[in-house]
């Protein structure tokens, strides 16, 4: 994973609420084996026309989201299946970041660990961002995980929620894997205590 | 004795024995707190704990990634003996024996095949008598219990609290994480108590007690919480039940949902091909009978649902909160955007009633409601009577052994003798991954767990119910209140 630092980008805004997962990346794209890939199914079902042409009406489609890296979406976004594939395809297509007043606690997990950053801020200043990204096409913003801040056009700084243990993993773009690896004895010594005796090859 | 908010109670440092704690421990704990504490390894300030899991269950869909970072990393599967693989997404549920004709479903299919041979996984494979819906499998196997965590690339691993375990879903790259090592990276949740008030009403079965509660709460209310079902409609349902239950606990953002575990729990397991017997089968239902919340146990918060007041549910809308009783109207979007969304995509004209609204198929399966019980309520309907002409009907049971269990009672043959195809077991149309799916613009009625747009099918319209009100559905060629055939 590449460290997340500080960076400013590009706001693609997508005021609908509950994205869910099915629709950042529809289930029949999930037979592949790679992670890689998945970025030009991102959202497949709103973004292309049944003869498989890009729909216009979808924001992925107009000019505006071309190098856009941040995600601006509605309430509870990533709700439903537990598919790492919806990061990778976020991450795919090219985000960074996903801003909204909500994620789906599985989700969020995955994003954390793949490098994206879920900038979870309060209801009003998610409003007072739709309305700039909808008088201002070009609307960048700027994300410090470091101080874990997002600037708003105004210029006011929002503080946005995470994890002391995840943000540090993001900033040196470590591993969570090791940290767990690293307390393998006291894994094994809870092995030889627990109680449950489950054996799947009996 | 302590009342303390349960989220400032100390974590402890270092594991005493997992089950001879909660003795030592008086401040009165929740079923969720007792499973969490039994499992911690190690809690680090500044780091979320390292939770030990006791089992993993493992599909082809959400595990090759993980098993190429395995590979990657040079490392092996740390504990085979506590891992099972099964394959169901991607599977075709007719003419198993034959090759995948789906040239990208047989590479997965296949990779799942190696990836188990490489790393001694056991996988219960297409034509396995053990083969099926991996949230079916694991208690029919005996291998979900109480008081264990269960995890797997998931998110309806919640199923599987149904029999008082901590179990949910996981991303590839914690399946990565608990392949190699048995943990996982976790924090505590929050807890709530749903308690079920009363005893439903005929023709109200557990479909409709989540429905509802979902109905209530949002798909966003249960959002890092670990629910916990009480109330005497859970203890008077089924396994089955409990599990359709649990099942969906996702879908209304919980973590995971569990029910204590009662004697109903233990005559299920008892003949389980995996679980203890003799002694230690006594001691091991000894232990579990600790398990339950203790009394004055302090939930995070509590949502009470008045069971016996209930009417068969169904949902209108594209996300699974959007539900209402069978006999209600469309409801009116009052401004509200997703509403207007919704039933733009739905078709579906506020004010109208839903009963009468004509549907193109019919589904029961999936891991929700695809068990030997859920079978029989839809049989015991449609007994006797034909599935609609214009309907396409299918039953696709959740396993090798549901299936065959359903073909001995005669039920298989009440399903064909209606006019239903009766299936292998797989997720078939609950997620239409394998070719079982719905053409654009067609309506169904389906007992699988989600309404989102597309999910059974591009362009596909869903309407989640329970086998109940699938079958009348079924037999009515449209939206229909069961209770009619009651
Ligand atoms: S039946 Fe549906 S919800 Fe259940 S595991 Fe299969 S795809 Fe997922």
């Amino acid at each position: 994973m590449q460290p997340v630092t500080s960076f400013s980008g590009k706001v693609v805004p997508l005021p609908i609420t509950d994205v869910d997962t099915d629709q950042i990346i529809p289930a029949r794209f999930l037979k592949t084996i790679e992670k890689l890939g998945l970025g030009e199914n991102l959202f497949n079902d709103w973004r292309y026309l049944p003869d498989g042409g890009p729909n216009p009406e979808f924001v992925l489609n107009q000019p505006r989201a071309a190098g856009g890296t941040i995600l601006l979406a509605g309430d509870n976004f990533g709700c439903g299946s537990s598919r790492e594939h919806a990061p990778w395809a976020l991450l795919g297509f090219g985000f960074r970041a996903v801003i909204s007043t909500s994620f789906a606690d599985i989700f969020r997990n995955n994003c954390l660990k793949n490098g994206l950053l879920p900038v979870a801020v309060d209801v009003a200043t998610l409003a007072e961002l739709f309305e700039a990204a909808s008088s201002d096409e070009g609307l960048e913003l700027t994300v410090d995980l470091a101080s874990q801040t997002l600037t708003l056009p105004s210029g006011r700084g929002v503080s946005f929620p995470i994890d002391d243990f995840s943000k540090q993993c993001l900033l040196e773009g470590g591993d969570q894997l090791s940290y767990i690896q690293q307390r393998m004895p006291a894994i094994t010594a809870y092995e030889s205590q627990s109680a449950e005796a489950l054996n799947t090859l009996a | 004795m302590s009342r303390a908010p349960i989220q400032d109670a100390p974590e402890p440092a270092a594991p005493a024995p997992a089950w001879a704690r909660l003795e030592l421990v008086r401040k009165p704990r929740t079923l969720y707190e007792k499973v969490w504490d039994s499992h911690v390894v190690t809690h680090e300030p500044g780091a979320p704990a390292v939770l030990y899991i006791d089992l993993h269950l493992v599909h082809e869909v959400t595990s090759p990634q993980a098993f190429q970072g395995l590979r990657d990393r040079g490392i092996k599967v740390r504990r085979p003996d506590r891992t099972q693989a099964t394959m169901d997404h991607s599977i075709p549920t007719q003419n198993q024996a034959l090759p995948i004709v789906d040239p990208i479903a047989a590479k997965q299919v296949q990779q799942l095949r190696i990836n188990c041979r490489e790393f001694d996984i056991p996988l219960a494979d297409l034509g396995d008598e053990s083969q099926g819906i991996v949230h079916v499998i694991g208690p029919e196997l005996g291998l979900t219990r109480p008081g264990i965590t269960v995890v797997c690339g998931d998110s309806h691993t919640s199923t599987h609290g149904a029999f008082g375990a901590l179990a949910f879903g996981i991303g590839t790259t914690e399946v990565e994480h608990v392949l190699a090592t048995q943990c996982l990276l976790q924090r505590r949740s929050k807890t709530c108590e749903v308690r079920f008030a009363g005893r439903v009403a005929d023709g109200v079965v557990a479909k409709d007690l989540i429905l509802a509660l979902i109905a209530e709460i949002g798909i966003g209310g249960g959002t890092g919480q670990v629910l916990e079902y009480t109330g005497e409609a859970i203890r008077s349902l089924s396994m089955e039940g409990r599990m359709t239950v649990c099942n969906m606990s996702i879908e209304g953002g919980a973590r995971a949902g569990m029910v204590a575990p009662d004697d109903t729990t233990y005559e299920f397991l008892a003949d389980k091909p995996t679980v203890p017997k003799g002694a230690e089968w006594d001691a091991a239902v000894a232990r579990w009978r600790s398990l339950p919340s203790d009394e004055g146990a302090v939930y995070d918060r509590t949502v009470e649902i008045d069971a016996a007041g209930l009417e068969p549910m169904i949902t209108w809308g594209t996300n699974p909160g959007m539900g209402v009783r069978v006999s209600q109207p469309v409801p009116e979007p009052n401004g509200n955007p997703s509403v207007r969304k919704a039933l733009d995509y739905m078709r579906l004209e506020p004010g109208k009633p839903l009963i009468g609204q004509p549907v193109d198929v019919v589904f029961i399966g999936s891991c929700t409601n695809s068990r030997i019980t859920d079978l029989r309520q839809a049989a015991s309907l449609l007994q006797g009577r034909k599935v609609d002409p214009r309907v396409r009907m299918m039953v696709v049971p959740g396993s090798e052994r549901v299936r065959a269990q359903a073909e001995a009672e005669g039920l298989a043959e009440i399903f064909r003798a209606a006019g239903a195809d009766w299936r292998q077991a797989g997720c078939s149309m609950c997620i239409a991954m394998n070719g079982d799916q719905l053409d654009s613009g067609q309506y169904c009625v389906s007992t699988s767990n989600r309404n989102f747009e597309g999910r059974q099918g591009k362009g596909g319209r869903t309407f989640l119910a329970s086998p109940l009100t699938a079958a009348a559905a079924a037999v009515e060629g449209s939206v229909a209140d069961p209770r009619r055939y009651l």
